[in-house]
Order: C-alpha cells, then sequence, then structure tokens
C-alpha cells in the first residue's frame, strides 16, 4: 500500500505546473466489522476504502479536496489528475488564504505495525464460543489502517497499524448490563476468556434487586472509562487555541477567572504514546507531549497549522481535538476503591454527556451499564440508571479526593467514517457530593 | 458520466456473481463543495467525491456484505467472495433466518426537485454572498467569532439485485448556516440560524426560506442581548417549544426509542435500548390526543424524502402516533420480519461502505389548530425555548435533558424578555402526556439534523424533522450556573 500511494504521488507531482505546490494525505483500511446480538452475529462484512485528501497550492491561494481512490494507479491517477483541473479553476477564484501553513521542511518517517493481522473469521468463532449461555451484544472491528503523506517539496511520511476492537456488553436484563472491551494487536485466547470471567462475576451483582437513588449528591467512585467520558466532553473546545481566542471554550473560567481544577489533575497530550500517525496534514511533525492541564491549571492550548499562523503559536496538532489524552494517575490503590468509597455509588460507566452551562463547565450526562450502591464497602445492589448535572470544577476540583495509582489505556472503539486511531490513558476517581437531578 | 459508472459497475458485477441465493448491489456516487467564512477570511474550500459498490448476498441462513472502493471486475469479485464468507459464516452463527432478508425487485427512478443549481450560482458569486453575511454578523465589537457558510450534496445511487431490482435514485441538499459568537468577560453565548440546523433537500431556491443570509444581523444582536440577559428561571412551569428545538425533542424522546432495531436489542451496546417494547404498538398512550406523528417521505424540500429505502422498500407516509396512540415502529423491511411488525421504509445506509440499517428519515409533528398568539396567551407564567444547543437523554430514551440557544419569560400571556441558558428535564413516557397545545400550520417549520449517530460501525446520517410550536405543562425548567 505504501508503495501505491507513493507511486501515485511521484506521478501526480508530474502533473502539477511550476509556481504550484501539492500536498497529498492518504488514509484507508481494510477492515473486517462483524455485529452480535443474543451472542449471535447480526450483520458481518468487510470493507475496502482508501481517501486521497488534496490541496493544490499556488502562492497564498490554494483549495482541497477529499477523493475515493481505487487502488489502482492507473485509474486514480486518471481520477485525479481530472480533480487538479477542477482545483486550479475554483483556486484561481479564491482570494489569498492568510493563514495558509504548510511544512517547507523535509520530515521523512515510516511507521509499520502491519505485519501480522487476526484472523476475523477465527476471533468470531473463538468470541461466540467463550460467551456462551451470555446475552452478549456488540462489534469486532479488526484489520490494517493506513496513513500516508507526501508533498511536491520531497517529503514522505507512512504509517500502518494492524489491530483489532472488540467492544461489546453483557445483559443481564433490560438496561443492566457489563460493558468491556478487548482491543490491541494481538489476539489471545487468554485474555479474551480472562474478561468474560470478570463480566460473569458483575453480571452476578446486577442480578440483585436494583435499587433507585433520589436525587441529591452522592460520594461516587468514578472508573476511567466514566472519567473518559467526562474528559470528552471537556476536550469538545475545552483546548484548541481558536476556542480559547474566540472564547468558546468550556473553560473560559480558568482563562478569565483563574479557576483551578484539583492540584491532582495533570493532563497532557500524549501523542508519543497514541496509536495515530506522528504527522499532520500538512506535513508538520507532532511533538511528543502537550501539556494542557498541569496541577490543576491550564497550561497549553493545542494549535493547529492555521491557528499557529493566525496567533503566531507553535504548531503541535492536526486538529485542535486531543486524539491521545493522558490524565496522570493519584495515589489511591485499585484494590482500595470500595473501602475508601465506603458507602455512595461505583459507577463504571457514564453517557451521553452535554453541556448544561458551557461557561461555567456544568455537565449533565447519563449513569449507564453496571453501577452499584456501596454500603460501609460492600456492594448492595445494581443502580437504577440517573441523571447527573455537575461542574467540573467540583467533579475534577473541590470535590476531587484522590485519583487511582493505576491507570487504564482505552482503545476508542469509534468508527463514524472510518476506524478511530485515538485512545485515551486515565485512572479511576474517588470523588464527593457528585450531584444527581433525575 | 456518473450514470454510467454507476450502470457499468452493475453490469460488471453481473458478470461475475454466481452461487448465492440472492444478492444486491448499490452502487454511489456522491460529491460534496463547502465554503465558509470565517471572521472575514474565506476558509479552505472542501471538496469531496466519494463512491463505492456495496455488495449483499445470502446463503441459506447466512448473509455477508462487503464494500469497496475499487469498482474494476477483480475489485468486486474480491469483495464478493469477501460477503460470501461472511455469509457463510453466519450462516452457522447468525442471528436472523433466510426469510428475514428483503429481497426487493422494484424499479423506480427518483430526483430530488431542484429550481435553481449549485452551479447556477459561481463560486465568486458564492463567496461574494458569503462575505456580504459576514460582515452582517460583526454588528459589534463584542461579537468575537462570526461564520457564514454554504455547502451542497449530491448523491446518486443504483440499487440492483438478483431479483430485479433497479432502484435509481439522485439526491441533492443544500447546506447553509450563520453562527454569531458574543463575549464579555467569562460570558459567552451564541446564536445559530440561516439554516444552520435545518439544511434541505433541494437547490439555492431553499436558502431564502432558511433564512439565509438575512438572518445574519438578528442573530448577531440576540447574541450580544443574550450576555446581559437574566438567567432563565427555575420551577415547574409552562413550556412553549419552537420548531428549531422541536426538532431534537421528537429526534431524542420519539424517533430514537421507536427505531425497532433498538426495540429488538441490537442497539444495546452503542446507542441503547428503548423503553417501548413490541407490545405498546396499537394502545400504548404516548402523548396527549394532541400529538400526531408520521413518517413523511412527501416533502420533497426535507432532508430524507426518497421513494425506496436502501433495502428497496417503497416508502410512503404513515402515521407513527395518532392522536396520541402509538401505531408502529421506525423498521425497515428485515426488522418488521424479525418482529411481525408492520414499520416503514427506513433501513437507511449513511455512506456507501456501511450496511442498511433502522434510521429514522423524515420524523414530523403534524400542526394543530392554535395560533402561536393563542397559545402564549393562554400562559400565565412558563418559558418560551429556541433553537437546541444541548441534548442529553438516557439509553433507553427516557430521562432527557435539553438545552436551547434563547429563551423568552412567558408572563401573564405575553412574551417579555429574553433569558439565557435555559433548559429543561423531563421523561418521554410522561412528558408528551402533558402537550397541552399545538401550533397551526403557520407555525410549521421544515428543519432537519445532519449529524444522527447511530449503528455499529457507526453512521451519521441525515435526517428531516418538521413541527409545529408546542405548548407543554409542568416541565422542569432551570438556567445556568448563578
Amino acid at each position: 500500500m505504501q508503495e501505491y500511494f507513493y507511486s501515485l504521488c511521484d506521478s501526480l507531482f508530474k502533473k502539477i505546473n511550476t509556481d504550484e505546490l501539492l500536498l497529498l494525505s492518504f488514509e484507508g483500511e481494510d477492515s473486517d466489522f462483524v455485529r452480535f446480538n443474543k451472542n449471535r452475529i447480526r450483520q458481518a462484512g468487510s470493507v475496502t476504502q482508501r481517501r486521497m485528501n488534496l490541496d493544490l497550492i499556488k502562492g497564498q491561494q490554494h483549495t482541497q479536496a477529499t477523493c475515493e481512490l481505487s487502488g489502482s494507479i492507473e485509474n486514480d491517477l486518471d481520477q485525479l489528475t481530472q480533480l487538479l483541473s477542477k482545483l486550479r479553476l475554483q483556486r484561481d477564484m479564491l482570494p489569498p488564504d492568510p493563514y495558509l501553513n504548510f511544512s517547507t521542511d523535509i520530515n521523512n518517517t515510516e511507521y509499520h505495525h502491519d505485519n501480522t493481522v487476526v484472523d476475523s473469521h477465527k476471533a468470531v468463532e473463538q468470541i461466540i464460543k467463550t460467551a456462551k449461555g451470555l446475552d452478549l451484544v456488540g462489534v469486532f472491528a479488526n484489520g490494517i489502517q493506513y496513513t500516508g503523506f507526501a508533498n511536491s517539496i520531497g517529503q514522505k511520511n507512512w504509517h500502518s497499524s494492524a489491530n483489532f476492537n472488540f467492544d461489546w456488553s453483557c445483559y443481564h436484563a433490560t438496561d443492566k448490563a457489563v460493558k468491556s472491551n478487548y482491543a490491541g494487536f494481538e489476539w489471545q485466547t487468554q485474555s479474551l476468556e480472562k474478561k468474560f470471567e470478570s463480566i460473569k462475576q458483575q453480571l452476578s451483582s446486577l442480578a440483585k434487586p436494583a435499587k433507585t437513588i433520589s436525587p441529591g449528591k452522592y460520594r461516587v467512585y468514578l472508573a476511567p472509562a466514566a472519567i473518559s467520558e467526562l474528559l470528552s466532553i471537556m476536550a469538545w473546545g475545552g483546548f484548541g487555541l481558536k476556542a480559547h481566542k474566540t472564547k468558546t471554550t468550556p473553560l473560559i473560567q480558568m482563562l478569565e477567572q483563574g479557576r483551578k481544577l484539583s492540584a491532582q489533575i495533570n493532563l497532557s497530550e500524549n501523542h508519543s504514546r497514541g496509536l495515530a500517525a506522528s504527522f499532520t496534514d500538512d506535513g508538520f511533525i507532532k511533538p511528543d507531549k502537550v501539556q494542557l492541564i498541569e496541577n490543576g491549571m491550564f497550561k497549553d492550548c493545542l494549535v493547529s497549522p492555521r491557528s499557529a499562523m493566525e496567533y503566531e503559536a507553535n504548531i503541535n496538532t492536526d486538529s485542535e481535538y486531543p486524539g491521545s489524552l493522558a490524565l496522570s494517575a493519584g495515589s489511591l490503590n485499585i484494590d482500595n476503591v470500595l473501602t475508601e468509597l465506603d458507602t455512595g455509588l461505583y459507577i463504571n460507566n457514564l453517557w451521553y454527556l452535554n453541556f448544561s452551562d458551557r461557561n461555567a463547565c456544568r455537565l449533565t450526562g447519563m449513569t449507564r451499564f453496571a453501577c452499584f450502591w456501596v454500603e460501609n464497602g460492600v456492594i448492595t445492589s445494581p443502580l437504577n440508571v440517573m441523571r447527573f448535572d455537575d461542574s467540573i470544577y467540583d467533579l475534577l476540583g473541590t470535590h476531587l479526593i484522590d485519583l487511582t495509582s493505576e491507570r487504564e489505556f482505552i482503545f476508542d472503539s469509534s468508527t463514524y467514517g472510518k476506524r478511530s486511531s485515538s485512545s485515551i490513558e486515565l485512572p479511576g476517581a474517588l470523588i464527593n457530593n457528585m450531584c444527581f437531578t433525575l | 458520466m456518473m450514470q454510467e459508472l454507476l450502470t457499468q459497475t452493475t453490469q460488471r458485477f453481473r458478470a461475475i456473481v454466481s452461487n448465492v441465493d440472492f444478492w444486491s448491489l448499490r452502487v454511489t456516487s456522491e460529491s460534496q463543495e463547502s465554503i465558509c467564512v470565517r471572521q472575514g477570511i474565506v476558509q479552505p474550500v472542501q471538496n469531496l467525491l466519494s463512491g463505492g459498490a456495496f455488495i449483499t448476498v445470502i446463503k441459506g441462513d447466512g448473509c455477508g456484505y462487503a464494500a469497496t472502493s475499487d469498482l474494476s471486475t477483480n475489485g468486486l469479485k474480491a469483495a464478493l467472495q469477501q460477503a460470501q464468507h461472511w455469509a457463510l459464516q453466519s450462516a452457522i452463527s447468525g442471528l436472523l433466518n433466510a426469510d428475514h432478508y428483503p429481497r426487493p425487485e422494484a424499479q423506480a427512478q427518483y430526483e430530488t426537485p431542484v429550481l435553481q443549481s449549485w452551479e447556477q450560482l459561481s463560486t465568486g458569486d458564492k463567496i461574494s454572498l458569503l462575505q456580504d453575511a459576514n460582515k452582517a454578523l460583526k454588528t459589534h465589537d463584542n461579537i468575537v467569532d462570526w461564520q457564514a457558510y454554504l455547502g451542497m450534496r449530491s448523491e446518486q445511487s443504483l440499487l440492483t439485485s438478483s431479483a430485479g431490482a433497479n432502484i435509481e435514485q439522485h439526491l441533492h441538499y443544500i447546506m447553509p448556516g450563520l453562527s454569531a459568537v458574543a463575549n464579555k468577560g467569562s460570558v459567552t453565548q451564541y446564536r445559530t440560524g440561516g439554516g444552520s440546523q435545518s439544511s434541505r433537500q433541494g437547490g439555492l431556491e431553499q436558502l431564502e426560506s432558511l433564512g439565509f443570509p438575512h438572518a445574519a444581523t438578528s442573530l448577531s444582536e440576540e447574541a450580544l442581548a443574550l450576555l446581559s440577559a437574566d438567567e432563565c428561571p427555575e420551577g415547574k412551569m409552562d413550556l412553549v417549544l419552537a420548531p428549531s428545538q422541536m426538532i431534537l425533542q421528537i429526534h431524542e424522546s420519539i424517533g430514537h426509542p421507536l427505531e425497532l432495531d433498538r426495540i429488538l436489542g441490537d442497539e444495546r451496546n452503542y446507542a441503547g435500548t428503548s423503553f417501548v417494547n413490541e407490545d405498546m404498538f396499537g394502545e400504548y398512550q404516548y402523548g396527549s390526543e394532541l400529538l400526531n406523528v408520521t413518517f413523511d417521505p412527501t416533502h420533497t424540500e426535507q432532508l430524507a424524502s426518497y421513494a425506496y429505502d436502501d433495502e428497496g422498500s417503497p416508502a410512503h407516509r404513515e402515521y407513527i402516533i395518532r392522536n396520541g396512540i402509538l401505531q408502529r415502529p421506525l423498521g425497515g423491511a428485515s426488522s418488521q420480519a424479525r418482529a411481525s411488525l408492520n414499520g416503514v421504509a427506513t433501513a437507511r445506509q449513511a455512506d456507501w461502505f456501511r450496511p442498511p440499517i433502522d434510521r429514522m428519515a423524515n420524523l414530523n409533528v403534524e400542526p394543530g389548530d392554535k395560533s402561536v398568539s393563542d397559545i402564549i396567551s393562554n400562559i400565565e407564567q412558563g418559558v418560551y425555548m429556541e433553537t437546541n444547543r444541548s441534548w442529553s437523554i438516557d439509553d433507553s430514551r427516557n430521562k432527557f435533558q435539553f438545552g436551547c440557544e434563547l429563551g423568552r419569560i412567558i408572563e401573564n400571556g405575553e412574551l417579555k424578555g429574553i433569558v439565557r441558558n435555559p433548559n429543561y428535564r423531563g421523561i418521554s413516557a410522561t412528558f408528551w402526556r402533558n402537550l397541552a397545545n399545538v401550533g397551526n400550520q403557520q407555525s410549521f417549520e421544515i428543519q432537519g439534523v445532519t449529524n444522527c449517530g447511530k449503528g455499529e460501525p457507526n453512521q451519521a446520517i441525515f435526517v428531516g424533522h418538521a413541527s409545529p410550536t408546542c405548548h407543554f405543562s409542568q416541565v422542569d425548567v432551570f438556567g445556568g450556573a448563578a
């Protein structure tokens, strides 16, 4: 695939005029998707997809396009050459773009992690066998993902990775279920079986009569998957330079009023630990790490090439939405979580978060899947779903007691348009007085 | 050119397919263009050329699919082989049996009516239009971000099958929008409009009725006014929702819970389940008797109008809820066969490479007989809200909370000043029973949602909603942090 991409780029660079520059970025995947319901196959299929993003530049004028490719150099070159002609006409009607920004240094990189691809058919067989007797629902995604970049100046970058992501839940009844995920590069039967053993234990707790709590404030433990939801919504405009400059960041009170989170909160965009390519669509190489929040105070923004040009800042990312967040660990031993929680809510998953007051970074959302009522350090009953409405300045600020000393690395299972290469690494959190409303 | 590509691909596929009980092929070609002017700067124009083939095969009780952008004979052969392998495995371990899969045989053509095509306005003229709109949004120094944008999408598809189906559809979309962000200190408020939540099918002729670009100045002024407005009051009170908020209320608490694949459990790991079950259809009191909801593909300008869904079932207008009583789910042919229920033609693919699943299409609240002024004049104390900005609901689609861009106090039968951060919460199963008044045809607006997410693998799709202004009693309303 790398050879195909580079050959196609080289051929295409010969089609541009001497006063033009061309940036080409490539994304593709050969993926299998198998959907389960009731531990049976609901829908199964394979997707072969290749896309080229073009940026055709002349001086400060440029225009961009994304084009589906067939994988055949001859056909694709023909299609892309026609597209270049169209883009040339369009570009000449556009005014100069003052924020056009692309790398003029040549930084060639290569990353290959695609030697072994898991056999999807065998994995599916094993899932169904291991989950026998369980009401399993979810999706298994597997295959190779490709990302490439080349420009007419001479830079070439490649990143390919074979990986799988099995995201599922096992239902006890109605909306009571245990959610799980197994993702990585090498499929190991023992790892899968271990996850199912844990699920079976939690399902036995879900079989107890459910408890409905009254609206009010409760001491809670939020497992890493739940914390991940909080950080995802914070990230919705929270860390980008453009959002900060246009005052649309939900963290505006940190900027304007000096509000802080708990000093335990150290949050970074950790490009070097993530799954995504190290280069941007404009040919820049991302730094290993961007410290977003340090000791509870806002530190640096994510800066895209356009924002860097507009606000004279240093580029440190592609888009201004994080793709490899890392939250530092605390001191709470994971084995002591129930004891330290004492009496309150053990929340494995939060869901469907949104802002109820963006300026105050006040969020609302629901509990979901396996959440439990804990009394004197012992799980006594599953919880019926509850809505919370609370500020991040309380949840990760004044009301945060501690973060766990162990962290989980979670691969993003989302597949809108393509399989995600985002990930997050984070601990769980013990929190006082979380506010539930409905 | 595109038509030729679709036809040639189909011919190539017909020549290679064999050894299956049934096959279907959907070939799609899509183009998009979008232009945006933000803070006076023309942003890079975005163009998209997309397309590919989606192959479905049935063999025995098994079904498999494969999608490929390689439309050569070899590309189609490789995809066919993949689909056949999945069909073999699903015959052994599949949830559905042969009778559950539709085998479309219709032959039809459909195209969105367009009066003024995208090309009738040059790129230069479109940019001028957007630059003018952008200037009109910047009314004050406190407007800190302002954007005007305009986009088009054209999707051409040909669905054929071994049962004789040959369904050609060509859908044209127009996607305008305006936004103004106002800020003072740590308070930021924004307003959106001009079609930003109400893309349509059709051409440039749709712009005027969407308020594009003439809503620019009023949106900007409202954003500024919100900076110094009082917080929305808190308490149980009457709530009047404009169509620009009704669309989300319909979407989240009627549309999603009535999707038949949710009810059948397919979505439990991702989008969720439903408080509605298969036994409720025909008898469940979903809302007050004023509530009439239709699946309506007949408004040609609405986002999800089509003649056939992506499984090849014909789309007809049907009541989903009539006089408050639940009539039928939103489920395509496959789900209907699984549940033994009558549904509607809503099996849809968001992209050429994703399989059809049950979606909303055009899901509308039908107009009633009250003018908006009649509705307001009978309210002693309440809040009027417009334009959704926040949405959240539980996985059974019951406990919801919504926030809007702008609220107005209603006092003693009159609309008073604006309030900021208006929110409300409730429970679907009881909320619609508190529907007290439904606005008439004059308040009926056709809008939609362009980012409805669902499915594994995930799919984001265009959905149409239309509604009049509606009045609900006894709703928990509240504002932002003090």
